[in-house]
């Protein structure tokens, strides 16, 4: 029982080639940028996006399937879907937004109306049956969404930024709300997500896309422990270095080499920590061989840290507290040495 | 607050404009016998047109909406080639005189006409001057108003809670009926609304097409003209009336569809 998709296609400037298998009783999130193609993802397998070339598979049965012509339309697919406005029907009451896809799908007025009070009453809404959309709250709408997609038994429940629509100070309570209804749906779950935080709190594994192509796949803490991606290690807040390991040290695009503890050879990745990164105002003493000089392009504060862009031969960002800056008497443009150590890199194959 | 100067010139053009509008009105209400009113109203030939009026326009209203709705449907949601000049040609008649329409559908549907002979021959169908004709007539001119209003509803509207729908397994009859007519439910009712104001004062189509006889095809504005000659009072009473519906008409729409706050 799975979903296997290869999807091909080409949207105004997007290119989209991705292929994955999301297995039984999964929680996957599609995580990317903006613009790389998530969404589109999305509504290709609900079949809403025609695609050049590919093919989707829900439970071994194609729903599409180019190579044969074989077309399920979307009203027929086991699926359920949140969209990332809601769309909640405006001129229904909640308790018919509900129903409408039990009705859809042939069951009796009265049946569903019944079912749909169970699944409002299940999300803590069953005072709000005869209200309008327009009459509840962000979160309030998200909830109707989600049973609303949830009521008819999908399959496969795809949800679209299911929280962009929500301000800051209440989408931690309806993520935590989320996360639990999510838990207690048995099918497959594709969550789209920009928010690293929404897809590390929510799924059991990550897809991270970028210009629609897949770029990395894993459990939350594989991505993050081993981003393979610029876009991912921004996130994750390392710097992530690519080069050619030759026992002991890993030369970055032909240029400066990095003594690293454990590189072999072949292409790695070599991620260091900001704060495994120190900043000197002179050139430091002794013979640490990862010393290089640099200009402080950025300072930023975040949080009780100070981080501190060095560009050189070797871009870094390096993370102190800010009394170290005070001391270092630092400011933007500042001349500055860093430094670290063979142990704190961590190298891994490309 | 400061107030802008309004040059002179403006506002004494623009009063003339306004005066053009408000003295013929003016003219109506004040010169109508309000004391024969009643007498006016429930004068039998009286009584017939304003029945056959409102026969006739609800009829071309419905007509309008069971044939202007798939029509304006599929020029919002179906590209093909020759959608523009389709699109011009089912709109014509709200800039053709209203007499060439009754010529045309005369050419078209008469005893001799393109269709209405082979209607005639075969299943002995006459639509000239009869209601059936003041109906066709009525539809002629004011349906184009429907389909304008609701092809703009349609393309106005947020496709996305169709798909919505679709993922929630509704069929396309059940998305068209749950979800869309209900959100173009305001351009559905003004151009309904609208088609049967201009079908209610329908003239030049439907006495060339369909004639004037009394209780058959004599609508009210008919009627208005005709008995301008012969009982001038009761024509200004008639007039009041068709005026009195416009103006609810049109306080009636005017959130929905002329744009006033």
């Amino acid at each position: 029982m799975s979903l296997d998709a290869s999807i091909s296609l080409t949207l105004g400037p997007l290119d989209l080639e991705m292929e994955f298998t999301i297995g039984e009783g999964e929680v996957v999130a599609l995580l990317g940028p903006n613009g790389a193609g998530k969404t589109t993802l999305l509504r290709a397998i609900a079949g809403l996006v025609p695609f050049r070339s590919g093919q989707v598979r829900l439970d071994g049965r194609v729903l599409e399937d180019t190579a044969t012509n074989a077309y399920v339309p979307t009203e027929l697919r086991p699926i359920g879907f949140v969209f990332q406005d809601y769309l909640l029907f405006p001129h229904l009451s909640v308790l018919d937004n509900v129903a409408f896809g039990l009705r859809s799908r042939g069951t009796p007025r009265g049946a569903a109306a019944d079912k749909a009070v169970q699944w409002l009453d299940r999300v803590g809404l069953a005072s709000y049956i005869r209200a309008k959309p327009a009459e509840l709250s962000g979160g309030q709408r998200q909830r109707v969404a989600l049973v609303r997609a949830l009521a008819p038994d999908p399959r496969l429940l795809l949800l679209d930024e299911p929280l962009a629509a929500l301000d800051v100070t209440t989408r931690a309570e309806v993520r935590r709300d989320l996360k639990h209804h999510l838990d207690s749906f048995q099918g497959i779950r594709l969550v789209v997500t920009h928010d690293p935080l929404e897809a590390v709190a929510l799924a059991d594994r990550l897809i991270v896309m970028e210009k629609g192509h897949l770029v990395q796949t894993g459990t939350p803490a594989e991505v993050t422990e081993r981003p393979r991606s610029q876009y991912v290690a921004d996130l994750v807040g390392v710097n992530l270095l690519r080069g050619e390991a030759d026992h002991g040290t890993v030369r970055i695009g032909g240029g400066p080499a990095l003594a690293a503890v454990g590189a072999e050879s072949g292409e790695v990745f070599a991620v260091i920590h900001p704060r495994a990164v120190a900043i000197y105002r002179r050139r430091p003493e002794g013979s640490p061989r990862n010393v290089w000089p640099g200009r402080a392009s950025n300072i930023e504060l975040m949080g009780n840290r100070v981080r501190v862009r060095i560009d050189g031969e070797v871009p870094l960002v390096a993370e102190v507290t800010p009394s170290a800056l005070k001391e270092l008497d630092l400011v933007e443009g500042g001349e500055v040495w860093v430094s670290f150590k063979a142990t704190d890199v961590a190298v891994y194959p490309a | 607050m400061r107030r802008e100067r309004v040059p002179i010139v403006v506002v004494v053009l623009a009063a003339i404009g306004a005066a053009f509008f408000i003295v013929p009105l003016l003219g109506l209400i004040v010169r109508s016998p309000w004391r024969d009113a009643i007498t006016a109203l429930t004068a039998p030939e009286t009584v017939e047109a304003l029945k056959l009026s409102l026969l006739a326009s609800l009829s071309a209203t419905a007509l309008g909406l069971a044939l202007g709705v798939p029509l304006a449907w599929i020029y919002a949601r179906v590209e093909f080639p020759g959608r523009d000049l389709l699109r011009a040609l089912t709109t014509l008649p709200m800039v053709l005189p209203p007499v060439v329409g009754g010529i045309a559908l005369l050419l078209a549907f008469g005893r001799r006409g393109l269709l209405g002979s082979w209607l005639d021959t075969t299943f002995g169908i006459t639509l000239p001057f009869t209601t059936a004709g003041v109906v066709m007539a009525e539809t002629f001119v004011a349906m184009p108003f429907l389909i304008l209003t609701v092809e703009a509803g349609l393309r106005s509207m947020d496709r996305r809670y169709e798909e919505a729908a679709r993922t929630l397994g509704a069929s396309r009859w059940r998305v068209f009926t749950r979800v869309t007519l209900p959100l173009i439910g305001p351009s559905l009712f003004a151009g309904a609304v609208l088609s049967w104001a201009r079908a209610l004062g329908e003239f030049g189509a439907t006495i060339t097409f369909a004639g004037n006889f009394p209780g058959v095809t004599q609508t009210m504005p008919l009627a208005v003209y005709l008995l301008l000659e012969t009982n001038q009072q009761a024509s200004y009473i008639l007039s009041l009336v068709l005026l009195l519906i416009s103006l609810v008409v049109l306080v009636g729409l005017r959130h929905r569809w002329l744009g006033w706050a």
